[in-house]
């Protein structure tokens, strides 16, 4: 039978979405038994959190002080104490699960399995490669333990209401204190997260400058939707990376996606392909979003998006 | 510090529009143009940078394959590396193999840093640079976008999702780079010349004696499900009336 152990990611205070999507992940695998791994200085609000998730079985806390910041170096050692008995390991493909799930494989002696995005068996799956332009179907051996992070776009998080017990998994392990943690800059807002949110609003290069996003604002909070921006317009500087949909930032799958001003290059398709509806507003009617976009509309961005705003 | 090991992956030119073969077997290389991995470039621009202030004294490129990749390397060496080796291999090692090859090197050229890309964009992995910090015990610092050295340690900042993150590792690190880094140099005509004459050493990789790992093997490759074109509206009061429609708004 397999048994999955996922690691939880968190800010220390909230469980990040991502967890509830791998655990939807690993649900597909038949007749798992799911068990979330809490590492934190203080676990106790994250882990109730983790134990609502429908389909965890257990969730294991692992509180020490090293573990207030969720550094690789530190964390692969305690993941890899934890893993005995365990036929697989799973973190999300964030950025948080691509520093850490290689370390691990890499101490277990075994390569890792990138984004998964379909499960066809407990050892095959589906991945993309090329910047998604091929999905290719691996196969890991059935002997070896199977070290994975999931593609977060290709799954829903699972639903809550579930009362998965809670166990304390003291570990005692040396951590290495070669890694530093110094801060962290985050680009705080009060709009939604755009890797969870179920609708975004994204500006292009068409933008022309960072005054010109406040239309895009507008009609963000208009919607109640994150902002996000082609990798053109972060490169002109309007808007800061953290915003950047695509294969280099950010892949995305909200129910309602509005491009603006985003000519469409396979480099941003590749960050929404799994949207549920596209909506694609551009002067230009030869721009490729328009191949992709369910709902086109060719024109001047900026009267369509203030107009479009007071329309709402 | 002495030296800096920089890894130049060859794959398909990031502007090429990527085929799956008819047979699902890999993708279309035939008479495609490669090149450097994009992120192994501005790897390559940061190691430079690092010597040119004077807090390195050499640049080591490090490829693995087959012989054609010396073309990667003569211009890594164009670009102003010091040193090439060409670890060969007909096999495609995974990324385990690769870490523990970069392993070996380590241990033989006594690098205290290793520069990476974050991941190569034919297997989209990201996963080399991290699994190399960990045989080696030693710190990573990984999606870099600002490096800065200070006698035994480097602070880093690294894009994570929530912002820009910054750590503090001692040395030797690994470090794999993201795009915002740097901009890497073209590479001129005659420096083209000159690396011509620098060294290119060829190493069988079962010198190395590197067990590659447990492998994933690749059953098949296919195209992705494509999206269809949609419906066009002619104003913003059609665009209300469609989203209503899918019960959007």
């Amino acid at each position: 039978m397999s048994k999955v152990l996922i690691i939880a990611e968190h800010d220390g205070s909230e469980l990040n979405p991502s967890t509830a999507k791998v655990v939807s992940c690993a649900a597909e695998i038949e007749g798992a038994q799911i068990d979330v791994a809490v590492f934190a200085s203080t676990a106790g609000e994250l882990a109730a959190q983790a134990a609502d998730i429908q389909s965890v079985a257990q969730v294991l806390t692992i509180e020490r002080e090293e573990n207030e910041h969720l550094l690789a170096a530190t964390l692969a050692p305690q993941v890899v104490a934890l893993s005995d008995g365990y036929s697989h390991i799973f973190g999300p493909s964030t950025t948080f699960g691509k520093d850490l799930m290689p370390r691990v494989a890499a101490l277990l002696g075994v390569n890792q399995i990138s984004d998964i995005m379909t499960v066809l068996g407990s050892h095959s799956f589906k991945r993309p490669v090329y910047a998604g332009n091929a999905v290719l179907t691996v196969e890991a051996q059935a002997d070896q333990v199977v070290v994975a992070t999931v593609r977060t776009a290709s799954y829903s998080a699972a639903a809550g209401g579930n009362t998965a017990t809670i166990s304390a998994a003291p570990l005692a392990v040396d951590l290495p204190t070669h890694t530093r943690f110094i801060d962290l800059q985050s680009g705080a807002s009060d709009r939604p997260d755009l890797q969870t949110a179920n609708r975004v609003v994204s500006g292009g290069r068409a933008l022309g400058s960072s005054e010109s996003f406040d239309i895009i604002y507008k009609l963000a909070d208009k919607l109640g939707a994150g902002v996000g921006a082609s990798r053109a317009a972060v490169d002109a500087g309007y808007v800061p990376n953290e915003m950047q949909v695509g294969q280099t930032g950010k892949i995305i799958a909200p129910d309602l996606y509005i491009a603006i001003g985003i000519s469409g290059a396979i480099q941003h398709l590749t960050g929404i392909k799994d949207a549920g509806t596209i909506v694609a507003i551009n002067k230009d009617e030869e721009a490729p979003i328009f191949e992709v976009a369910d709902i086109g509309l060719v024109g001047d961005l900026f009267s369509i998006v203030p107009e479009l705003t007071d329309a709402l | 510090m002495e030296k800096i090991l920089v890894g130049l992956k060859r794959v398909v030119d990031y502007n090429v529009r990527v085929r799956v073969k008819s047979d699902g077997s890999g993708v279309e290389t035939d008479g495609v143009k490669m090149s450097i991995n994009p992120f192994d470039e501005i790897a390559l621009e940061e190691a430079l940078r690092i010597k040119e202030r004077g807090e390195a004294n050499e640049v080591v490129v490090v490829s693995i394959g087959g012989s054609e990749a010396q073309q990667q390397l003569r211009t890594g060496l164009a670009m102003g590396a010091d040193r090439a080796i060409l670890v060969e291999s007909g096999d495609l090692l995974e990324p385990l193999g690769v870490a523990r090859v970069f392993k070996a090197l380590v241990d033989r050229e006594q690098a205290e840093l290793v520069i990476l890309g974050k991941q190569a964009i034919d297997g989209d992995n990201n996963q080399m640079g991290q699994m190399l910090a960990a045989i080696w015990d030693r710190p990573q610092a990984t999606f870099a976008s600002k490096i800065e050295l200070s006698g035994n340690s480097a602070k880093v900042t690294r894009e994570v999702d929530a912002g820009l993150e910054t750590n503090e590792v001692d040395l030797p690190a690994v470090i794999t780079v993201d795009l915002r880094l740097n901009e890497p140099r073209y590479v001129k005509l005659p420096d083209i010349m000159k690396a011509k004459k620098k060294p290119l050493d060829v190493l069988p990789i079962a010198d190395l004696g590197v067990d590659a790992g447990p492998a994933i093997r690749e059953v098949s490759y296919e195209p992705p499900a494509s999206r269809e074109r949609g419906i066009m509206v002619d104003d913003v009061a059609g665009l209300v009336a469609a989203l209503k429609d899918k019960g959007l708004i």
